[in-house]
């Protein structure tokens, strides 16, 4: 069969060539993090070694980096914050899609342009005058100012997010919870709400990543190292003057990244629809 | 209505009745369950935005009460060579990075849209970049650019490209180059991912029309792939260049904007005016200079790929 043979030079050069380099680039930082944090001290400064592997595996930097900085309540702080910001974004997201999707009512257009407008706002536009309202609400180094100000960032998208999915029930299913005797709520909660489950998983990762992926806001709000979020923490704590520990550094980078690795791999699926939702269907 | 419809008994009834029904109204409803995310939005977004444009019209030193300049800030910015670097900064990685994502992005859905084995977790493996937090795996890009041990340079020298290899952060041209290559490599699954789930809302049918029609793998890739695909380039577009333009965290962990300024952003550069100089009047100015080319970037891309009328 020569096709076969043609065929398959052909798919070596479009797809297995090109998707390999694709994935060594995207992959190569990961697996550097990997094997710069297992490495010793005089292996990671000694130009002679070959950089590429592991030659004598330690886990020291690991150990000073559980022992000898906050990392593991920065990995709380994080944590509480994206969970917070992420369900009050739901709820508030929720409350905001249902009516846009099924109500008609004066306003509605000027809601909907609102949050678009919102969605589109890049958070360096705010921080000057967030940094002043933070402050004057005595706010400051505290979790409180990352956790109402995170929402603001992710409400528009949960918004969007769950128009979509809201509009998907049929709506004979609302009218005859209606004619039972069903008020506009328990309609929304009994029979909407349940059926809208994969758009709030959606949402709700999509919302998690953004707010573990935050950074500006963190970094003004928070700093005082017992507030602080892994990505500040890191920044701020495990580069001193012009000393970069980059053995801690790249520890944390990879067991900062795997908290949303995990909850990614789970939810790949629900994370790429919520992904592509907004701009598939829009 | 009989008499005995008008009861008392029976009129507290109706009342009763028609206080729920005033609830059960579209509008009223609608508005009790916006009413209190729209007042979270308008506190933290429409407040601090209308907010920062006063304080961008004052003196403002940090802790001390500003006095209102009007447009003096503005016009300092604009005298300030450091803010025309900037400008300059921006456009060039904006537009060197978007084009590089859109270009990358549109190969590697066409790619991803084969069959093949793994199909998925090769999918979930090229999004890693783009959910890992952004922080962090600048910070690896970082060391891999390390100036003494960058391990790209290593292979460099090792295969005998160069020796010694470049100092990727600490040239000017090369600190921009490898700052766009970092945001590439963050921002392209993004494109990737997006663009691949329209290309499978194409229907095959479409296609196999324009076979019969004469259209080879080219023609096919021009005529159908690229009109049908064209609202979602545009809207994963609008999307990339807002945030790369206003990208701060990779700059401030690999340059800091440096070397001499040459790669900073308008966002850093207003976070070392407010936050490290305290001048928040000057800072908020150069935030809100984003705007206007902002604006006109957006509406630029909304004529160019507006739907042609065919």
């Amino acid at each position: 069969m020569t096709v076969d043979r043609r065929g398959w030079r052909m798919r070596l050069l479009t797809l297995w060539l090109p998707l390999g380099v694709s994935l060594l680039f995207a992959l190569f930082p990961f697996y550097w993090m990997a094997i710069t944090s297992l490495k010793s001290n005089q292996e990671l400064y000694n130009r002679k070694v070959m950089p590429l592997i592991v030659h004598h595996p330690t886990l020291k930097h690991y150990v000073d980096l559980l022992t000898e900085t906050d990392f593991l309540l920065w990995t709380w702080n994080t944590f509480v914050v994206s969970v917070t910001s992420t369900a009050i974004s739901l709820v508030f997201g929720a409350m905001l899609a249902y009516p846009l999707a099924r109500m008609r009512f004066a306003g509605a257009t000027l809601v909907s342009f609102a949050i678009a407008a919102t969605y589109l706002v890049p958070q360096p536009l705010l921080f000057v005058p967030l940094a002043d309202l933070i402050n004057r609400l005595g706010l400051g180094d505290t979790l409180t100012s990352v956790i109402l100000t995170y929402p603001t960032l992710l409400i528009p998208f949960c918004a969007w997010l769950l128009m979509g999915y809201f509009r998907t029930v049929p709506i004979e299913l609302e009218d005859a919870a209606r004619i039972d005797g069903a008020s506009r709520l328990q309609t929304l909660v009994k029979i909407v709400l349940p059926l809208c489950g994969p758009g709030f998983i959606s949402a709700g990762i999509f919302a998690f990543t953004l707010a573990q992926n935050e950074f500006l806001y963190a970094l003004i709000f928070l700093t005082k190292t017992e507030v602080r979020t892994v990505p500040v923490g890191a920044i701020s704590e495990l580069v001193r003057g012009d000393v970069f520990y980059w053995g801690q550094l790249m520890a944390a980078a990879l067991l900062g990244s795997i908290p949303v690795a995990i909850i990614y791999s789970f939810f790949v699926e629900h994370y790429v629809a919520g992904l592509t939702a907004g701009s598939v269907k829009g | 209505m009989t008499v005995e419809s008008l009861s008392p008994a029976l009129m507290r009834r109706r009342q009763a009745f028609s206080l729920g029904r005033w609830l059960e109204r579209e509008s009223v409803f609608s508005w009790l369950m916006v009413a209190l995310p729209v007042a979270f939005l308008v506190a933290l977004v429409g407040y601090p935005f209308f907010y920062g444009i006063w304080i961008s019209l004052q003196n403002r030193p940090v802790a001390q009460p500003g006095v209102f300049i009007g447009l003096g800030n503005f016009i300092a910015d604009w005298h300030d060579p450091v803010f025309r670097q900037v400008v300059l900064n921006t456009f060039v990685y904006t537009i060197a990075a978007t084009l590089l994502k859109m270009v990358g992005g549109l190969g590697l859905a066409l790619v991803m849209n084969q069959n093949f084995r793994f199909k998925n977790l090769t999918r979930a493996l090229l999004l890693l970049p783009f959910i890992v937090p952004t922080v962090l795996s600048t910070i690896a890009w970082q060391w891999i650019l390390d100036p003494a041990f960058s391990v790209v340079n290593w292979v460099l020298v090792h295969t005998g490209i160069a020796d010694p290899g470049p100092s990727w952060l600490g040239h000017p041209h090369l600190a921009m180059f490898s700052l766009i290559m970092v945001n590439t490599w963050r921002g392209l699954p993004f494109y990737g991912i997006t663009l691949l789930a329209g290309l499978q809302t194409i229907s095959p049918e479409l296609y196999e029309a324009a076979t019969i029609d004469g259209a080879g793998r080219f023609g096919r890739f021009r005529y159908v792939t690229l009109p049908l695909l064209k609202p979602i380039i545009f809207v994963v577009t609008m999307f990339s260049v807002i945030f790369t333009f206003s990208d701060f965290q990779l700059v401030y962990v690999m340059t800091r904007g440096g070397p001499a300024n040459a790669t900073h952003l308008f966002a850093t550069y207003a976070f070392d005016i407010a936050m490290g100089a305290g001048q928040f009047g000057q800072g908020a100015s150069i935030a809100l200079s984003m705007v206007p080319p902002l604006a006109l970037i957006i509406l630029a891309m909304a004529i160019y790929m507006r739907p042609s009328k065919s």
